[in-house]
């Protein structure tokens, strides 16, 4: 047999000892989160509760104060009788003993066990038990004579015997649970002194208390049953009277869920006049509003869509005409004389510049009225930055902006709409360049597991600080008394934003004054993800440092 | 030979002004203006191309690009004044080749209408073959003619000029943005979605299950490909 080293022998038997109380407390535990939860989510559950707790205690309180009174009384009762006894047994006791005076007389025992048999027969109950004791010792009388005077030696007991011994008269008692013969048993033990001679006899009943003990236990019991019961049919009335409150209540709550949902016509049945049937009624009235409301909005909302439409077309067909009848006379400019060459020409060009206007006062009402639809496909985005920095780059050169593109080596596949995200890249990347300053115009692309990213710096004049969140604001310009060189809308960033939001995607600007600005568009890879972070910073790493850089987010 | 253009317009200023740029870019336009007269002046006229708007009186420009396209495959190029993507889309699933969107520069849409009349330039004879073998369709390019199972296919000019654009070469991937530079003479990107629904057309006709595409194969983020054996 291998010995086993006893310090591993004890580490099991911890393991062992502790294995069991962590599963119970894992239990323990797991009960205690259910009941918790129950207690926060359900009112039924608490109010049960509470009642449970609160009558318990009640009633509690209530069986304890009547059985101990109950059981107090039949003590008393017992032990007024049993003095009676007591006594009428000393003076029998003492008148059949009265001829002996000396303790040694050798007639004293025969007499002595005369009397307790006598007294025995008095006591009228068989397990009782009569006992005479003598200071002296040796010199006692029992009866019945099975039993033996031990019992007064028992240290519930033995206490009483000096308070006998001592005294001239009355009885002392003693309670306790003995065993002499019939099973243990609570007995009344009583004791008096008897007068005989010089020298007193210590006279002692062992009284079993049998059917008091008995009654006092069934009444305990049934004290007990009908607590129990009173307490568990409280709790049952309690759940019945809740639920009948919370039943319309969880129906109101689902009601509403179901409007919430979109399921406009969705009523609570009213019965009756009570507050129930006013809650149901109130909240009818309340989704009827709601319904109406809504109806309404939507109806708005839906002309709104239609007006947008008829002015696009009912706008673009004049204009369609106005177009090429403009062009037709810029191409023969060179037939009119200089006033109206130049003028051919202004009107070619601000035809331009109203026909972008005229296209984004479109999209911008397209959003508004919520009629934006993703048109979202597996898109390559490198192909996207790629086409967007080539359309730029003829504008980069005129401005004398060099365009950098950072892209991985792999392919970069996005769940998005990519005449959407080449609209708002093509804003970004114009922006940069146009403010630019002649300095390099970066844009990145990056991805991680959940998002891309492409971020769009530039190094020219920057943002004031609060001008991140200005930016996107409609017709909004950083400096009105600038220069329009090229004559952008002011609504291109607008509508960038809403192009980012339709996706669930975020758009961001960060500038500082001197060191540039940063737009940085986050698109989830899978259409409908949430965007949790970017896989690219808003702030550049060159301008991290700097402690007055200012982030503005518009997610 | 100067191409017959059927202009179908409800805007007389904008039927005017189109006639007036078309006919000084060599075309010979005649005008209807609703959509009702439209499909008999289409069989008086015979036009090479069909200049559509969406929105007209009578009845509507889609039901007309519909039933023009039930009879024929002439080219038709709409004119549309929404951008919104349901009806771009719609339009194009009726049977429309390519769209010019309200305003358009006038060069833009006679490069449009060049782009969808510059056919029937290369005759040389050349017989293509594609899909995976059991499911197999012929190219006849010069006779313009598609065979599967011996049954002719009947495609649209343009379809045609889709798969054949496919076809040419088989295993290399086009994007979108390289079929509409070949096929609708895009020079600069335009919208996708033209090539999208053009697929979708040209699968209906010629793959056996359009759900499960096995002869025009898409490639998931980059384009499309024509499936070989």
């Amino acid at each position: 047999m291998s010995r086993i080293d006893p310090i591993i022998l004890r580490a099991r038997r911890l393991r062992a000892r502790r294995l069991v109380p962590q599963a119970v407390s894992r239990r323990v535990r797991w009960l205690t989160a259910v009941v918790r939860r129950q207690w926060r989510r359900s009112l039924q559950f608490r109010v049960v509760g509470i009642t449970l707790l609160l009558s318990a205690t009640l009633v509690l309180a209530f069986s304890y104060t009547v059985a101990s009174l109950i059981s107090n009384s039949v003590l008393q009762n017992k032990i007024d009788q049993s003095k009676i006894m007591v006594d009428n047994g000393a003076e029998y006791a003492t008148r059949e003993l009265t001829g002996f005076t000396q303790a040694d007389d050798p007639s004293l025992p025969p007499a002595l066990r005369n009397v307790v048999t006598q007294l025995y027969g008095s006591t009228n109950n068989q397990q009782a038990q009569v006992i005479m004791l003598r200071r002296s010792g040796g010199l006692s009388a029992v009866w019945p004579p099975q039993k033996s005077a031990q019992v007064m030696n028992d240290p519930q007991v033995s206490g009483i015997r000096p308070l006998v011994v001592g005294a001239r008269a009355g009885t002392y008692q003693q309670i306790a649970a003995l065993d002499i013969g019939d099973g243990l048993q609570k007995y009344l033990v009583m004791g008096t002194p008897v007068l005989v001679g010089t020298e007193p006899i210590e006279l002692y009943y062992v009284i079993p208390l049998k059917t008091e003990d008995e009654l006092v236990r069934f009444t305990g019991a049934v004290v007990t049953g009908t607590g129990i019961a009173l307490v568990a049919l409280l709790a049952l009335i309690a759940a019945m009277m809740t639920r009948l409150v919370v039943t319309p209540v969880r129906v109101a709550a689902r009601t509403a869920q179901r409007l919430s949902a979109g399921l406009l016509d969705q009523r609570m049945v009213v019965r009756g006049e009570d507050d129930l049937a006013r809650l149901a009624a109130a909240f009818n009235q309340m989704a009827a509003n709601l319904q109406r409301q809504i109806v309404r909005l939507e109806e708005m909302s839906r002309l709104q869509r239609r007006f947008t439409s008829d002015v696009s077309h009912e706008l673009r067909t004049p204009l369609t005409t106005v177009r090429m009848a403009a062009d037709l006379l810029f191409a023969s400019r060179d037939d009119f004389d200089p006033a109206a060459a130049r003028s051919a020409e202004l009107l070619q060009a601000e035809l331009d510049r109203f026909e972008s206007l005229l296209t984004d006062l479109l999209e911008i009402s397209r959003f508004d009225a919520g009629f934006a639809a993703l048109d979202a496909e597996p898109t390559d985005l490198i192909a996207v930055v790629r086409r967007v920095t080539d359309q730029l780059a003829a504008l980069a050169e005129r401005c004398k902006v060099e365009l950098r593109a950072v892209v991985p080596d792999t392919e970069i596949i996005a769940e998005v709409d990519p005449r959407r995200v080449e609209r708002v890249l093509r804003n970004l990347v114009g922006n940069a360049v146009e403010h630019g300053e002649g300095r390099p115009v970066i844009v990145m692309l990056a991805a991680d597991a959940s998002a891309v990213a492409v971020t769009v710096r530039d190094h020219g004049v920057g943002l004031k600080p609060g001008e991140e969140k200005l930016v996107f604001n409609r017709f909004w310009r950083a400096d009105p008394s600038r220069a329009r060189q090229t004559g952008g809308t002011g609504l291109g960033l607008s509508i960038s934003l809403e192009d980012a939001r339709l996706h669930g995607g975020w758009l961001e600007a960060w500038g500082a004054p001197g060191k540039g600005a940063q737009f940085r568009l986050t698109l989830p890879t899978r259409g409908g993800d949430r965007l949790v972070s970017s896989p690219l910073r808003l702030v550049p790493d060159d301008a991290r440092a700097d402690e007055t850089a200012l982030i503005g987010e518009a997610p | 030979m100067r191409a017959r253009v059927l202009v179908v317009d409800d805007d007389p200023a904008l039927a005017e002004m189109l006639g007036i740029v078309l006919r000084s870019e060599g075309f010979l336009p005649s005008f209807v203006a609703d959509g009702e007269r439209a499909l008999a002046a289409f069989r008086d006229t015979r036009p090479d191309i069909v200049l559509l708007d969406l929105m007209l009186p009578g009845m509507s420009g889609i039901d007309v690009c519909r039933s023009i396209r039930a009879e024929s495959g002439v080219p038709i190029v709409m004119l549309t004044a929404k951008s919104d993507t349901v009806d771009v889309v719609l339009g194009l699933e009726s049977g429309a080749d390519d769209y010019v969107m309200k305003p358009f520069k006038p060069k833009e849409l006679v490069a449009r209408m060049r782009a969808r009349l510059r056919r029937g330039e290369d005759v040389a004879p050349e017989l293509l073959t594609i899909g995976p073998p059991g499911n197999q369709i012929t190219i006849d390019v010069p006779a313009h003619t598609v065979m599967r199972d011996g049954d002719e296919v009947k495609l649209t000019p343009l379809e045609f000029d889709l798969l054949v654009a496919l076809a040419r070469k088989p295993r290399q991937v086009f994007t979108r943005e390289v079929l509409l530079e070949q096929v609708w003479g895009y020079r600069h990107a335009a919208d996708t979605r033209l090539v999208n629904v053009h697929v979708q057309r040209l699968r209906a006709k010629i793959e056996p299950d359009p759900e499960k595409p096995e002869i025009i194969l898409t490639v998931r983020g980059v384009g499309y490909k024509a499936g070989t054996g």
